[in-house]
């Protein structure tokens, strides 16, 4: 059997069956029914979905920093002056001036100026 | 008098969806005959018709106008039925072992007589139809669009946003699947 010859054929089979493009009864009133039916997309409602769906991540990485702050092991004066990492009381005191850092620079400004 | 295609996209966005409906009316008969190339039974067909008319609708924003309308419709077409047949590929038929008896008539008188065999037959319709049915989503739409639809390669890569040479390499993918598909056939028919 010829198998190009074949396919040739079939595929000229199918040239000559054009699909109907025939249109069941009002369905354009049934397309515009289903358009009618979808609600419109509320931007208050798609931010306040966004937000608490970011809010996940966030409360993870909050509960994951105070565990591991938690989980420093406390400078004791057998590994006092070796260990590198801080102690829980100094993390926090860091971290508390890293955070006010932008506030307590105006302050400190005019001093430096002095 | 009737409005164009642009004047009555300009009124859907303006906010006023009822001038869809004459939209929707003036491109159905197409959409059908595309979706209908794709899909078999008729509930699939409606279901890809009415996705491409939601698609058409939520998107309408995103169509410039630089070119007809149609144009842009056909894409969103070709690109549902793309994801219908990817979505429906497990359901693909994977044997030949059960030919109708039109089909066996057909390849038989073929095989007799391959210069006399009609491919206006029924036995012909059906089991290409077979066959486009067994291929892989992207084979079956490149078989289609190139050698059922004569599509030029330009064009095809238009309608399913694939890079020209993509195309070139799916379509030459899609022949060697044909080829198989019909080898395969020819072995458990006759041998």
């Amino acid at each position: 059997m010829n198998l190009e010859q074949l396919n040739q054929k079939l595929l000229a089979a199918a040239r000559c069956h054009a699909p109907d493009d025939r249109v069941p009864f009002a369905f354009e009133k049934r397309i515009m029914a289903r358009l009618a039916s979808v609600p419109v997309p509320d931007g208050v409602a798609l931010w306040a979905r966004a937000l608490w769906r970011a809010a996940i991540p966030c409360v993870a990485v909050v509960v994951l920093l105070g565990a591991g702050s938690l989980m420093v092991a406390p400078e004791t004066p057998a590994n006092a002056g070796i260990s590198s990492s801080p102690a829980p009381a100094e993390l926090s005191q860091e971290f508390e001036n890293t955070m006010l850092a932008a506030v307590d620079q105006p302050a400190a400004l005019p001093e430096d100026a002095r | 008098m009737e409005r164009t295609d642009t004047e009555l996209i300009n009124a859907v966005l303006g906010g006023d969806a009822a001038s869809f409906e004459p939209l929707v009316q003036k491109y159905l008969p197409r959409v059908f005959a595309t979706a209908r190339r794709y899909a078999r039974r008729e509930s699939e067909v409606e279901d890809i018709v009415q996705e491409v008319w939601m698609k058409s609708f939520q998107k309408l924003s995103t169509f410039r106008g630089d070119a007809p309308f149609e144009h842009w419709l056909m894409r969103l077409t070709v690109r549902t039925c793309y994801d219908f047949l990817r979505g429906h590929q497990r359901n693909r038929e994977t044997t030949f072992t059960e030919l109708t008896e039109p089909e066996t008539d057909w390849l038989d008188r073929f095989v007799a007589a391959p210069d006399n065999t009609s491919e206006d037959a029924d036995g012909a319709r059906q089991l290409v139809q077979r066959l486009l049915e067994q291929l892989s989503p992207s084979a079956r739409l490149v078989i289609t669009l190139l050698e059922i639809e004569d599509r030029p390669v330009k064009e095809i890569a238009r309608l399913t946003g694939w890079s020209v040479p993509l195309v070139k390499v799916r379509a030459f993918r899609a022949r060697a699947e044909m080829r198989k598909l019909l080898a395969k056939t020819a072995r458990e028919k006759y041998l």
